[in-house]
């Protein structure tokens, strides 16, 4: 669906986006993951036509762009950083505004799937205030909406769910998993790893402008042959596992094992009383953590436009 | 698109509030007149200004001579200058270009709304002081009779439209000329004039739309392009500058005026309308090789 190749961006010395190749395939949900500052907005408006690259190739849904993305943005829905309207009209105002701008857009339906958009993120309430009114979950849902109007194949989400609360969180959650299953396409950028843990099957790590990371999320988080044991006789649980105890925190230990339920039944048989035992996979955080460098938010490294 | 930004412009509460504030100001000033009788004497003031406490049909071509230096450019050039910019600030340009609209197409789009507010500003100020002047100033006596000789004394044909041109009292509507108008050629004539006066306010709509495609800041590009019309009103008084005095765009501001000879005095007219579409070409093609081109950062 997203295909870039040795993108590169610069920002007259400042190189946002370096040699980025990544692959977003139909059906996916692909979290683009990076620090503030780590060039994912930039390579966002990249994929959108909005900013031009300084070398490398873009195609998105088979259409090279820039060139012909007047052809592939119709089927594309896009929350582009913060959501922006037309501050004195009324929500369904905007929409039916933007909807009646570009092509595809058809006036006959356009009532429709406007109410059928605010319905979906939620907004189906919403009366003739103009969007000044609005609160900050308020124009985040609208600008979802937004870019549902038309029922694209392709989501491209630039930080959706900044200045949700947690609810908010979760309702646009449950509908991107929703459109998802549906055969909508949805890559999202996010600086915050839970929300892409808890929503995307696959994911890439950017780091001052390179993906240092992409693939799939299961993948990377198989188990890490370690298996995290509580137990009330730690001493013991000690004692029968003979070096094969990594880590003794109070009650908790971190055991060396591929194969937890023959550790189980090896503790029960030694008269440990097993509280809990869990298979321990790296989280998101670690993975990350471990190929990013400091953010550029931190003192001392060079920032970047995001 | 066209529409979309034209129901835009009629929906900003801007709009309207710009062009009322444009034809306050004839009305502002058809009070004093009435009120106190004394109009600018013959060839001083406000073009048409000594002739409408008699003519009180004149007053449009009086209010437009009223607006034309300052209140009509400087609301062109703000929503000129707000078109791109004021988008991109605000951040629905992201949004609309990736809907998508094509960069030209919201360039032209944008464009045709401008020349919309321009026309439509004329045409409020033409109404309005119409109203103005029959009401207030009192309805002309004896339209298209009488002759009154020696009319146009300070304004000599193709001296620039010394904006000090009047009509003598008298009990007719006169051309500039001396020759009579009748009720019909002079609704021609305002007619021709509105159009020269809108199409006066382009080159400074697209110097305004360029400088818009430019900056993010709605005021600077609204300000930029009036202080190139600053210069332009001061270069053109200026003899030292004559040299590129026709290329300037308030070279022909004022010939409208020629509209109200008896013939019309085409040739300024034309070189009006000359000078305003060269502006508009070049600042146009430089707004779109300029906006083309841009990284939408914002």
């Amino acid at each position: 669906m997203i295909t870039t190749q040795h993108l590169t961006k610069r920002f007259g010395r400042v190189e946002a986006v370096r040699d980025v190749s990544l692959d977003v395939r139909e059906g996916d949900r692909y979290g683009l993951l990076g620090p503030n500052g780590s060039g994912k907005s930039t390579l966002v408006r990249m994929l959108l036509g909005l900013v031009y690259a300084t070398s490398g190739s873009i195609s998105v849904l088979g259409e090279p762009v820039p060139r012909h993305v007047g052809r592939v943005l119709p089927d594309i829905g896009a929350v582009i950083e913060e959501p922006a309207a037309y501050p004195h009209l009324s929500g369904r105002a905007n929409l039916r505004l933007l909807d009646a701008a570009g092509p595809h857009g058809s006036r006959r339906t356009r009532r429709r799937r406007v109410d059928e958009a605010l319905e979906q993120v939620g907004l189906a309430g919403i009366d003739r205030r103009p969007v000044r009114a609005y609160s900050l979950g308020m124009r985040q849902r609208l600008g979802l909406a937004a870019a549902l109007v038309r029922r694209p194949r392709l989501l491209i989400l630039d930080e959706p769910t900044n200045g949700l609360d947690p609810r908010g969180i979760r309702d646009i959650r449950d509908l991107l998993t929703g459109l998802n299953a549906a055969g909508v396409t949805v890559f999202m950028s996010s600086h915050l790893l839970p929300e892409v843990s808890a929503l995307c099957t696959r994911i890439g790590v950017l780091d001052s402008g390179r993906l240092v990371l992409q693939d799939q999320l299961a993948s990377l988080q198989e188990p890490t042959g370690r298996v995290l044991v509580s137990t009330d006789d730690p001493e013991r649980a000690v004692a029968t596992l003979d070096g094969l105890v990594e880590r003794r925190d109070g009650t908790d230990l971190v055991v060396r094992s591929a194969d937890p339920a023959a550790l189980n039944a090896r503790l029960v048989a030694a008269g440990v009383p097993v509280r809990s035992l869990l298979v321990q996979r790296r989280s998101l955080e670690e993975i990350v953590l471990e190929v990013t460098g400091a953010g550029s938010d931190q003192f001392g490294v060079p920032g970047e436009q995001s | 698109m066209i529409a979309v930004e034209l129901f835009k412009l009629v929906r900003r509460l801007r709009t309207w509030v710009s062009i009322a504030l444009i034809c306050a100001l004839p009305l502002v000033v058809a009070i004093f007149i009435a009120v106190t009788h004394i109009a600018p004497a013959p060839g001083s003031g406000s073009a048409f200004l000594s002739a409408v406490l008699n003519e009180g049909q004149l007053y449009p071509a009086a209010a437009l001579a009223l607006v034309l230096p300052v209140f009509l450019p400087v609301a062109v050039a703000v929503v000129a200058g707000d078109s791109i910019a004021g988008e991109s600030s605000a951040g629905t340009l992201r949004y609309l270009l990736a809907r998508p609209v094509g960069r030209t197409r919201l360039l032209v789009a944008k464009l045709v709304a401008v020349i919309s507010f321009a026309v439509l500003a004329v045409v409020a100020v033409t109404v309005t002081s119409y109203a103005t002047g029959v009401l207030i100033l009192g309805p002309s006596r004896a339209a298209a009779v009488g002759t009154s000789p020696g009319i146009s004394g300070s304004i000599a044909p193709g001296a620039g439209g010394a904006p000090t041109a009047g009509l003598q009292s008298g009990a007719s509507i006169t051309s500039l000329s001396g020759a009579p108008l009748t009720f019909l050629e002079l609704i021609e004539r305002v007619l021709g004039a509105m159009a020269f006066i809108t199409v006066s306010m382009l080159g400074v709509a697209a110097i305004a739309l360029f400088l818009s495609t430019v900056t993010d800041s709605a005021i600077g590009a609204a300000m930029g392009s009036l202080a190139a019309l600053v210069i332009s009103e001061i270069l053109v008084t200026l003899n030292a500058a004559s040299a590129v005095q026709p290329y300037l765009p308030t070279r022909y501001w004022l010939a409208w005026i020629d509209f109200f000879r008896q013939p019309i005095f085409w040739r300024d007219i034309q070189h009006g309308f000359e000078i305003q579409a060269v502006y508009v070409v070049v600042f146009l093609a430089a707004a779109w090789a300029n906006f083309a081109t841009r990284d939408i950062t914002t």
